[in-house]
Formats: C-alpha cells, sequence, structure tokens
C-alpha cells in the first residue's frame, strides 16, 4: 500500500487476500495466509516456532554444532565449571555438556515425533469411528475412551515401563499408550458436528464409501483441532520423557537425554550446580516453545477455545 | 428418579473403571519379563516344586480366571508380598500413603488460594498485561520439569539461603518422635502437643508442596480465567452492576458463586494429578510418600509393590472424579 | 419530597449527541450515532428494530456498554449532574438508587446460583444501612408490591423455580426496592408470554405512576409503546429519526415510521399481504 512496497509482493498478497479465489487451491493458501497473519501478531507464538525449529535445526546438525563428541570422556577436567573451552560446563566424566545437550536434543525431537506420530492417529481413527457410526460402535469406544481418560497417565506410564524393562522405546510406547484418550475425544466431537452435514450425505447419495468418507471428508476437518492439542502436549511428553529420563527408566547411560542428565548431575548439585541445572534448562525452553506454539495455534485454529 | 438414575449410571461408570484399571495393572503384571514363581522360589527350585508353585499361583489357568482370580484378591485387600519389603503390598501403602495425601493436599490448597485469583484477575483484565502475564506464567509454570525445579530449590533455599531445611518430612533428631496416628506428621504433632516438631514439619512442607502446587496453580488459573470471561458476559453480572454493586462485589459475589461448582471439580481433578504428581517431587525431596515407594519398587523391580501402588493411585484418582461430581449435585442448585 | 423533585424545573435527563462506538478490525463501528433527547417525569418510549442502537442507549445512561465501547455525548446529564465525568464511585451510588433497569429475559438477568429474596435484599442493603432483618422485611413488602401473593415462599426460591412472568416481577421488584428516580426498561416484556406481558406491564405503570418516576421504556413493538407511553423516539440505525408524542403517532412524517405503522396488521380490516419495510441509504445521514 505505501510506496515502496514492492508491486509483485503486493500482487501476490492480493492473490492471497482476496474474497474472490479462482481455485481451490488459492481458497486454501488464502487462508492459511490469513491464519499466518494473525498468528504473526502473536510475538509469543512466534518465539514458541523458532524454539521448536531451532530444536530441528539443531537436532539435524548435532555432529556439526557440536564442539566435542558427546561421550568424549576427559577425566582430567571433571565436573568443571563454565568457561571459554567449554560453555556449559563438564560432567562428571569430564564431558562436555553443551555437546551433550546437542546430541540430547536429537532424542527429544525423537520422543515427541514418535509420539506425535502414534496417539493422535490413533485417538482420530477411534474418535472418528465412533462419531461416524454412533450406536452401540460409539457407546463401545466411547466407554472404552472414558475408562482410559480417567487413568493416571504418568503412574500407568511408569508401571508400562516398569513392565516393558527401561528404555527410551518403552518409554516412546508407555507415553503412547497413555495419551491416546483425549484425541479420540476431540476428535469425535468434531466428527459429531460434521456427521449430518449436507456435503456428507452428498458424498453418500455418490456412493461413497464409509471409509472414504471418514478418510476423505471427516479426518481433515479433525485435523485442526488436533494439531493444537498435539502441539500443547508435546510439552507434557517432553516433561513425562524427561520424568521417566530421571527416574532411570528412560534412556539408559551414555545416552545424552536431558532428564537422565540431569539424574546424573543430582548427587553434585550442590557444588558443581551447572551438571543439573543446564539440561533442566534446556528441557524448560523446549517445552517452552512448544507451549507457545500451541497457545498461539490454538488462537488461531481454535478460536472457540478461548 | 433421575437422581438415583444418575447416581447408578455413575456407580457403573465407576466400577467399569475400576475393573478397567485392574485389567491394566494384571496384563501388565502378566508382560513382566521376571517369573512370578521363581521370584517367589529362588532360582534353585526343583522341577517339582516349581510346578507345585506354578499351580498354587494359579497360573496354569486360562487368563480370564487369572483374573477373576487377581480381582478376588484385590477386593479382598491382598496386593501380594513387597519383595524388597516382605511385607503385604497394602500395608506398606497404607504407610506411606499418608505422607502423599498431606504434600498433595497442601499442594492443592496453596495451587487453588493462587490460581483462583489470578484467573480471576486475568479475566477481568482480559486483553491488558495482567492478563497476558499470567497467561505467560501460566505457559512456564507448565513448561518446568517439576524434578528439576525441586532441585534447584534445593539448591537455593536450603543449601545457599538457608530457609528451609533439607529433604525428608521432619528433621532427623525429630523422627520417630510422635506417634503415627494418622500418618500426617503435622496432625500428628498437634495432636501430640508437640508444636515444636510441628513448626518443624510445616518448615519441611513448604519447599515440596510449594513446587508441586505450582504445577496446578497454571491449570487452575486456566480454567478460573475461561469460566470467569463466560459468567462475566451474563446478563446477571449487567444487573449485579445496574444495582449499584462495586466491582468487586460484582466479580466476587456474584461471578464467583456461579463458577464456584465447576471450578471445585477443577480443583478435585488437579488434586488427583498432584497424588500422581507426587511421585517425582518425592523422589527429589525424599519424601516418604507412595510415590517414593512406588520408584524405589520400581528400581528394584518389585512389580507386586509397583502394580499395588499403582492400583491405590489410580483408585483414589478415580474416586476424585467421583467425588468432583458428586460436589457437583449437591452445590448448584440447578442440580438438585 | 415527590413533589418538591416535580417541581424542580431541571429535566431528569438531558440527552445531547450520544455516541456509542465499538473499534473493529477496519476502525471505529458507531451503534449510536448522535442521540438527542430530554426526559421529564414521564414515560418515554424507545422503539427500533435489533441494532438500532435502542438498548445502547439505554445502557450507556448507566455508564454499562461494555468495553471497548466508548461513549460520547456533548452532554449526558441526571438531575442536572454530567454522568460521563462522574467517578466510578459516584456512579454506583446512582446506579439502582436514582437510575435502575429493567432487562429482557429474567431467565438469564437474575443470578441463578442465589436465591431470589437475597437477590432483592442485596439490592436493598446496597445503598442503606439497614441490617439483615430490615432489608428482608423491605424485600417481602416489595414483592408483594409486585402482585406476588406468597412473598415468604418466593423468597427462598431460585431463579429457575419461578415462571417467566414471576421472574420479571422479581426483577422489577429489585430495581425499585432502593425506589430510584429514573427506571429504563429494556423489553421488559418480549420474553413473556403475551398473557402475562399485560400484567407485568400494568405492574410497572401502577409503580410508576405511585412513585412519580421516570421512565424510558425501549421496544421494538411500537403498538405497546404507543399505547403506554407519553411520548416515542423512533430509531433507526443509530439516529433517532422521528420524535413525537405518543397521541400524534399517527401523524408521523418520516417514510421510516410510516413504513412501520403501515406495517402494523390491523383488527379491522381483512389481513393482505403486509407491505414490506423499505430502506433508503439516506436516512443513514438524515
Amino acid at each position: 500500500m505505501t510506496a515502496h512496497t514492492d508491486t509483485r509482493s503486493a500482487g501476490w498478497r492480493e492473490w492471497l487476500t482476496t474474497d474472490t479465489p479462482q481455485s481451490r487451491a488459492q481458497a486454501r493458501l488464502g487462508r492459511a495466509w490469513a491464519g499466518w497473519t494473525a498468528f504473526r501478531r502473536n510475538r509469543l507464538a512466534v518465539a514458541g516456532l523458532l524454539i521448536v525449529l531451532a530444536l530441528v535445526v539443531v537436532a539435524a546438525l548435532a555432529p556439526v554444532l557440536a564442539p566435542y563428541h558427546p561421550y568424549a570422556q576427559d577425566l582430567n577436567n571433571r565436573l568443571m565449571p563454565p568457561s571459554a573451552a567449554h560453555w556449559l560446563g563438564t560432567d562428571a566424566f569430564g564431558r562436555d555438556i553443551l555437546s551433550r545437550l546437542i546430541h540430547g536434543a536429537r532424542l527429544t525431537l525423537m520422543i515427541v515425533a514418535l509420539v506425535a506420530a502414534t496417539a493422535p492417529l490413533a485417538g482420530l481413527i477411534i474418535g472418528t469411528v465412533a462419531g461416524y457410526f454412533g450406536g452401540w460402535v460409539d457407546t463401545v469406544l466411547m466407554r472404552f475412551t472414558d475408562i482410559a481418560l480417567a487413568f493416571p497417565k504418568l503412574i500407568l506410564a511408569l508401571a508400562f515401563v516398569a513392565a516393558l524393562g527401561p528404555g527410551i522405546e518403552n518409554a516412546v510406547i508407555a507415553i503412547a499408550i497413555t495419551s491416546w484418550p483425549p484425541y479420540a475425544r476431540i476428535a469425535r466431537a468434531e466428527t459429531l458436528t460434521v456427521r449430518r452435514a449436507d456435503f456428507i450425505s452428498a458424498a453418500r447419495l455418490q456412493g461413497a464409501s464409509s471409509l472414504r468418507i471418514i478418510l476423505g471428508h471427516i479426518m481433515p476437518l479433525c485435523i485442526a483441532s488436533l494439531i493444537v492439542r498435539t502441539t500443547l502436549d508435546m510439552a507434557g511428553v517432553i516433561l513425562t520423557a524427561a520424568g521417566l529420563g530421571f527416574l532411570g527408566l528412560g534412556a539408559q547411560p551414555p545416552l545424552p537425554e536431558w532428564g537422565a542428565m540431569i539424574a546424573t548431575g543430582r548427587q553434585y548439585v550442590l557444588e558443581q550446580w551447572w551438571v543439573a541445572a543446564m539440561p533442566g534448562f534446556a528441557i524448560f525452553i523446549v517445552s517452552l516453545g512448544f507451549n507457545l506454539l500451541g497457545d498461539g495455534l490454538r488462537d488461531v485454529l481454535d478460536p472457540k477455545g478461548d | 428418579m433421575p437422581t438415583l438414575k444418575r447416581g447408578l449410571t455413575l456407580l457403573v461408570t465407576v466400577a467399569a473403571t475400576l475393573l478397567g484399571l485392574l485389567l491394566v495393572t494384571f496384563l501388565i503384571g502378566r508382560v513382566v519379563p521376571i517369573d512370578p514363581v521363581l521370584s517367589a522360589l529362588g532360582d534353585r527350585a526343583s522341577a517339582e516344586s516349581y510346578a507345585q508353585m506354578r499351580t498354587q499361583l494359579g497360573l496354569d489357568l486360562p487368563l480370564w480366571q487369572q483374573f477373576l482370580r487377581y480381582v478376588g484378591d484385590v477386593l479382598q485387600g491382598d496386593l501380594g508380598t513387597s519383595v524388597l519389603t516382605s511385607r503385604p503390598v497394602l500395608e506398606d501403602v497404607l504407610r506411606v500413603f499418608p505422607a502423599t495425601l498431606e504434600l498433595a493436599t497442601v499442594a492443592v490448597v496453596l495451587g487453588a488460594l493462587l490460581g483462583v485469583p489470578a484467573g480471576v484477575f486475568a479475566a477481568t483484565h482480559r486483553g491488558r498485561w495482567p492478563d497476558h502475564a499470567i497467561r505467560l506464567l501460566g505457559l512456564i509454570g507448565h513448561s518446568v520439569p517439576i524434578f528439576w525445579l525441586g532441585l534447584m530449590a534445593l539448591l537455593l533455599f536450603y543449601a545457599r539461603l538457608d530457609w528451609v531445611p533439607g529433604p525428608g518430612r521432619v528433621d532427623v533428631f525429630y523422627e520417630g518422635m510422635v506417634d503415627p496416628v494418622t500418618g500426617i506428621v503435622t496432625v500428628d504433632a498437634l495432636l501430640a502437643g508437640e508444636t515444636e516438631i510441628f513448626w518443624n514439619a510445616v518448615q519441611h512442607l513448604v519447599l515440596p508442596s510449594a513446587i508441586l502446587g505450582l504445577y496446578s496453580v497454571a491449570y487452575i488459573a486456566r480454567m478460573t480465567r475461561g469460566f470467569m470471561l463466560d459468567q462475566l458476559r451474563q446478563e446477571y453480572i449487567t444487573t449485579a452492576r445496574v444495582k449499584g454493586l462495586s466491582e468487586t462485589r460484582v466479580v466476587w459475589g456474584h461471578a464467583l458463586r456461579n463458577i464456584a461448582v465447576p471450578l471445585i471439580t477443577v480443583i478435585a481433578l488437579s488434586y488427583a494429578s498432584l497424588l500422581e504428581g507426587s511421585v517425582l517431587t518425592e523422589t527429589v525431596f525424599a519424601w516418604p510418600g507412595l510415590g517414593l515407594y512406588i520408584t524405589n519398587s520400581l528400581l528394584s523391580a518389585d512389580m507386586n509393590a509397583v502394580l499395588g501402588g499403582t492400583l491405590v493411585v489410580g483408585a483414589v484418582f478415580i474416586a476424585l472424579n467421583l467425588l468432583s461430581d458428586l460436589l457437583y449435585r449437591l452445590l448448584d442448585p440447578r442440580a438438585r | 419530597m415527590t413533589n418538591q423533585k416535580m417541581a424542580d424545573n431541571t429535566p431528569l435527563l438531558e440527552v445531547s449527541n450520544l455516541r456509542v462506538a465499538f473499534p473493529t478490525r477496519t476502525g471505529m463501528a458507531e451503534a449510536v450515532r448522535g442521540v438527542s433527547f430530554t426526559l421529564a417525569r414521564e414515560k418515554l418510549g424507545i422503539v427500533g428494530e435489533s441494532g438500532s442502537g435502542k438498548s445502547m442507549t439505554g445502557r450507556s445512561i448507566l455508564r454499562l456498554v461494555p468495553p471497548p465501547g466508548r461513549v460520547t455525548a456533548d452532554r449526558l446529564a441526571f438531575n442536572g449532574e454530567d454522568l460521563l465525568a462522574a467517578s466510578s464511585r459516584r456512579m454506583r451510588d446512582i446506579r439502582g438508587r436514582r437510575i435502575a433497569m429493567v432487562m429482557q429475559d429474567p431467565k438469564y438477568s437474575l443470578n441463578p446460583v442465589m436465591t431470589v429474596g437475597r437477590q432483592i435484599a442485596e439490592a436493598y442493603r446496597v445503598h442503606s444501612k439497614a441490617g439483615a432483618a430490615e432489608a428482608k422485611r423491605r424485600a417481602l413488602e416489595m414483592l408483594a408490591a409486585v402482585r406476588i401473593r406468597d412473598p415468604e415462599r418466593v423468597y427462598d426460591r431460585y431463579p429457575h423455580e419461578v415462571s417467566g412472568g414471576m421472574g420479571q416481577r422479581i426483577m422489577i421488584a429489585m430495581m425499585l426496592i432502593p425506589d430510584p428516580d429514573l427506571l429504563i426498561a429494556d423489553e421488559p416484556t418480549s420474553a413473556l408470554d403475551v398473557t402475562v406481558q399485560m400484567q407485568v406491564l400494568a405492574i410497572l405503570d401502577d409503580l410508576c405512576s405511585q412513585r412519580g418516576m421516570g421512565m424510558i421504556f425501549v421496544s421494538h413493538d411500537l403498538n405497546l409503546v404507543a399505547s403506554f407511553c407519553d411520548r416515542i423516539l423512533i430509531m433507526y440505525a443509530g439516529r433517532v429519526v422521528e420524535s413525537c408524542r405518543a397521541s400524534d403517532l399517527h401523524a408521523a412524517q418520516h417514510p421510516y415510521t410510516r413504513g412501520l405503522l403501515a406495517s402494523l396488521p390491523k383488527i379491522d380490516e381483512r389481513p393482505g399481504d403486509l407491505p414490506v419495510l423499505s430502506r433508503d441509504p439516506a436516512w443513514l445521514e438524515s
């Protein structure tokens, strides 16, 4: 609008914000643009997005970014405070804490990605099937969901890991098994609001199968709420995984998992505080990132939540 | 008799949920790669006594019969014997549970005392800086690993500043000096008239309960804000203002009364999650409650104790859900 | 006291160029756009369709326009006192005690978790130093004054336990108990059954004239207002398009008013198709 605005970018903007999109793709991009404009105005949400992106970049480039090998011991330099050589100090084996945190980002990202790829998907399938078919299918699935919802998640995850044996894979399985019910509830609620809509009836009249309607019409409409919920839950997943690691049930040594690092730093906390403090900061910042991002997304994608 | 019918539905739901919980703990007990026969007999048992023990434990029965046996045992209060303490698990759990109850209760009271006013304040200042600040603080509170915060708080307030005593429920010096009547040290000390021990116990309680409660502040504040915003839009709020009431009375006298019932549900739910969340806090503060019991049992693969503890926490969790629902009916004139 | 007030020459309410605006993404949207009128101890009807700004006019007199709405006026004075300049503390003294308001639906305007008796007694106690017993006695009297037969029993009821008509009478009792000088009735009968509408109106009318109050009666029902009020303002899109005595309504000039009058079905004529109200964009600027 101002004189020095690049005409080409102004053209793009106009194309994106038009009230009369010419194609489905344009309409979709236009809505995404409108969402982005609203999201961008929330500075905290943008900060959250940057933190999450930073986690991804750090995880991807860990070997390049880390100044030392995460397992490289240097027993002459045990428990050194932060210095020029070791920005965040060293741990009980003289390993560089910063390098271990950078490599630990990979584990955190892996846990987050695995849980985000499984629990919401399971919830989505259960919720949409229950909502779409209704009747006894709905009753059975939702009773089942309600029962699972009333379970204490953390304790059950602990019991699962205890049964399956400690380890990062089992921690992921335990977290995923205990966190699907809320997604099923959300997906069902969304399904119920569209189940009777005309476009679903139209699809059915055209002979679309139930599977096709659920996959092609209903599931896409549940995605927005599920993304918001998943993003917000990821902070909790990170904290639970770290908690399991802290109790010695998650990642096993010498893996540089942040929770386990806090556990090993615990015995030195009164003298060499940085050994336990630094991984805690990392957990805090990353999970705050997901919380801020999820909070911002909720405002954009799910305005009725406020 | 709609009340009776709803009560029955509730009862059936609770029973089904408890049964589901039992099924889960039962199945977890089956997938454990520990042979219960060997752990009962030791690994030098003869084949003969092995088979005998196997029959005695019911492991030769079909799975569903084993489950029924398990349910029957639990209903009779038999949660098995702890390998670690070689005492019945139920006895152990009942001994350590009051400590957890004490911690979680103080924590939830702190959480509600801070969370409700914060939520109300955020709602009445919607969109202005107090609202944003409380929202940000809430998100921060939900992002801090609680066990780490506990460690850091111990480092700062105990080791460096010496404002609070260290881990444990009372100073070592006072330990075992009051009879465990209720198992809640503060109450027992008061009952015995030992004010000195009482104050010591209170000082020990401050830090862990504040750290644990912090987690519920954010949740309670967030829910309070949402409920409050809903109410402040209502027409009866305008009525209260038209009457000439001060804003304080409009908010705290009229609006808050309307959200009291859902708020109690929220507080009951966060109480339940604090009982559960005490696992990590107790570990950090060496607080001899159910959480510490479960984690210690975990580390020594004492599955009877782990599953028994899980079952008790789960049952209390479900009971609190039930309680909040009952309170709802008692307190809301519209539901009566 | 009442006579002395009547003799006073200052109008009860002076409103000049009242504007209520709400910020939107595209700028300020004005809900009320320059409304002016004065009110003595009389019944003034404000008529308009929904969105015409009639309710906002009522609420801005009490300074109860919800934020972020903004109220401005060249003059907004009650008994000669500038309401826009009054402190919020002074405003609280005026609300209830001097100016009260009855709203549309008692289902929503009564606090659902307080007994109606407590709500009425509270309205009394805000503005007096009376004790609980005295407040209860006055509340029971007031319930009787709005023709509730068994005040003692109704006193302990919750709003969801009373009918709509009784709810609105309770609302009137609550608003009149501090003996205000001006009552704003914002669609007080629209949510009620036709059978109880007249009953509630009669109570309002009686109490109003007994106490010598002024009343602003906001409604979308032209017939009702014409029969109930002394004077009428017709609002359209945030402006007053017509102002006349109720008895002169048939002589109204503005095309919008004429349109409204023409669209009223008459009992003594054969019902044909009712004419559709036409709206001229020029009225927005008049």
